[in-house]
């Protein structure tokens, strides 16, 4: 029943899409953890997903970087379209794929290295320049995530002397450094204080005039602050998709009124 | 009640008198050993043991000058064989092979390997390398030490990558990193100390192996670095040396012996001082 509405939600009206997800199934091993989920991701715009634990949103985000394609066993099917190429093709390039569409996990994970390397680490990848050049892309990376003010100083410290928050918006930096077209955030605030949350959310409201961004969180508020989309997913399924506001003030399923109205999940 | 809890308390004497019974007869062995080692090797220890090579039979003196050169030139290039390729083995089973059949037989055999009786590995190494280029040398002897060494790195390296978090290991994937440049400059970095340790333990662990020298290396009377010729070492001097009638011999035996203990008592400390600043990062 669910399914069959499907297709009509898959397109935020009048947006050109970054990516556009089509009959998408995804397996881990013989449990379904994803069925048949049709949506599009808005260009920079904010699109957030919601939902109770388990309910796939963290495993659709991870699609859309191939990032399951370290575990065997695990596998999706149908269509990611990225620049009208379907991104879950076997001849697709992981690598290439994840330099065009970064991430940021729920837990900081700074490289163990220099707070400068941490960033030159992705850029170096697919980017030969000069040192002066790279000192300028680790300034504008860092100047991107709103940290350089608190690190400029000391670039050759390491990468894990900072606090937790500064982590991440050293993560988001580094996500950023190798100039991606989306950015995909799993949970990026649930590890954080309430004042380091503050930051990353003002952060992601000031990066998606350049960038696509989808974010999972498990906060509600936050969705209802950040995002212009907002999709709710409930047992590996997509249930409702559609602007923020639309969602949070007059959804169309009582299942998605159930949740954001705090009756289960 | 009471006499259940009286029990107790008397079984708990019981068990832990047993228990310091057991540890004492350990440290008992141990200190007896030391001691012995430490008298009789500080009596031996002079200038003459770091300047003057191993004396022939029946001569005055002598010291221990080609045997520790020797065993220092064996060591290094043992630990050049075997550290390379016990990391590289470490990150192939802990990063790229994981569950495949090839990595669970390697890891199999690499078990086998450590267990496997040093002397095995020396005539190992004696009928495919000393018999086929027609002698004993240095090389050899250090084949046969890296063999040993190899498998202790191979895995501490698996072990200790297998504890690098799945969240940073996919934070370097999600930047778009090959996973060889994610292995080699992310998790392998991520555990550098634990990497270093171990190869620090292979050190400590073929530091004293005699047996296996002794098919190999063989020993040399003179001072020498040629490493295509016998070479002298201090496992194999102190084997001969402390079955011989000769007491500047024995001497010098025990002498070599205390300079054994001492280096692995140094290689222990260095990996405790690296844990230790590890933990300070």
């Amino acid at each position: 029943m669910l399914n069959q509405s499907m297709p009509d939600q898959a397109m935020p009206a009048g947006e050109d899409a970054a990516l556009q997800v089509r009959n998408l199934d995804f397996f881990y091993g013989d449990f379904k953890g994803l069925s048949n989920v049709n949506l599009d991701i808005a260009h920079k715009k904010v699109t957030a997903f919601i939902g109770p634990s388990g309910c796939g949103k963290s495993t659709l985000l991870r699609t859309f970087n191939r990032m399951y394609d370290l575990y065997p066993g695990q596998r999706a099917e149908g269509q990611i379209l990225f620049h009208g190429k379907n991104l879950l093709d076997k001849g697709q390039d992981v690598n290439l794929v994840r330099a065009k569409i970064g991430m940021v996990f729920q837990k900081p994970t700074p490289f163990p290295m220099t707070i400068y390397e941490n960033i030159a680490f992705g850029v170096r990848l697919y980017e030969r320049m000069s040192k002066s050049a790279m000192d300028d892309r680790v300034e504008w990376a860092l100047k991107k995530a709103a940290l350089w003010g608190e690190v400029k100083d000391k670039l050759q410290q390491s990468g894990l002397s900072l606090s937790g928050g500064q982590q991440q918006r050293l993560c988001i930096a580094r996500a950023v450094a190798v100039k991606p077209e989306i950015v995909l955030l799993d949970e990026p605030t649930s590890a954080l204080d309430p004042i380091s949350t503050a930051k990353i959310e003002e952060l992601i409201n000031e990066l998606k005039s350049d960038y696509t961004i989808a974010i999972v969180t498990h906060n509600m508020q936050q969705a209802a602050r950040i995002s212009d989309y907002t999709a709710f997913m409930y047992l590996g399924e997509l249930v409702e998709f559609n602007e923020t506001a639309t969602i949070f003030m007059r959804p169309e399923k009582k299942q998605t009124e159930d949740y954001i109205t705090g009756r289960f999940g | 009640m009471m006499s259940l809890y009286t029990r107790r308390i008397w079984i708990n004497r019981i068990g832990i008198t047993l228990s310091m019974l057991a540890m004492s007869l350990g440290l008992i062995a141990l200190l007896w050993i030391l001691w012995t080692l430490f008298s009789k090797g500080f009596a031996a220890l002079s200038w003459d043991l770091f300047t003057q090579d191993t004396p022939a039979p029946g001569s005055e003196g002598g010291g221990l000058r080609n045997a520790i050169v020797g065993s220092g030139l064996i060591l290094l290039f043992s630990m050049l064989i075997s550290t390379p390729i016990g990391i590289l083995a470490g990150i192939y089973l802990a990063e790229f092979g994981r569950v495949s059949k090839f990595a669970s037989f390697t890891r199999f055999m690499t078990d086998i390997m450590l267990s496997a009786p040093s002397i095995v590995i020396g005539l190992f190494v004696y009928a495919l390398f000393v018999a086929t280029t027609g002698g004993f040398s240095g090389w050899a002897g250090s084949l046969a030490l890296a063999l040993i060494a190899i498998p202790v790195v191979v895995r501490t390296t698996e072990n200790m990558l297998k504890l690098v978090p799945t969240s940073l290991r996919e934070a370097a994937f999600a930047v778009g990193a090959p996973r060889w440049q994610v292995s080699l400059k992310v998790t392998l970095r991520a555990v550098k100390s634990g990497v270093v340790t171990g190869v620090l333990l292979a050190m400590a662990r073929i530091t004293g192996e005699t047996a296996p020298l002794l098919f190999t290396a063989l020993n040399n009377q003179f001072f020498s670095t040629n490493m295509a010729e016998p070479m002298g070492n201090l496992p194999v001097v102190i084997f001969q040396f402390a079955l011989s009638p000769y007491d500047n011999w024995v001497n010098l035996a025990w002498g070599g012996a205390l300079l054994i203990a001492f280096l692995v008592l140094a290689v222990n400390i260095a990996v405790r001082v690296v844990f230790r600043n590890k933990d300070k990062r």
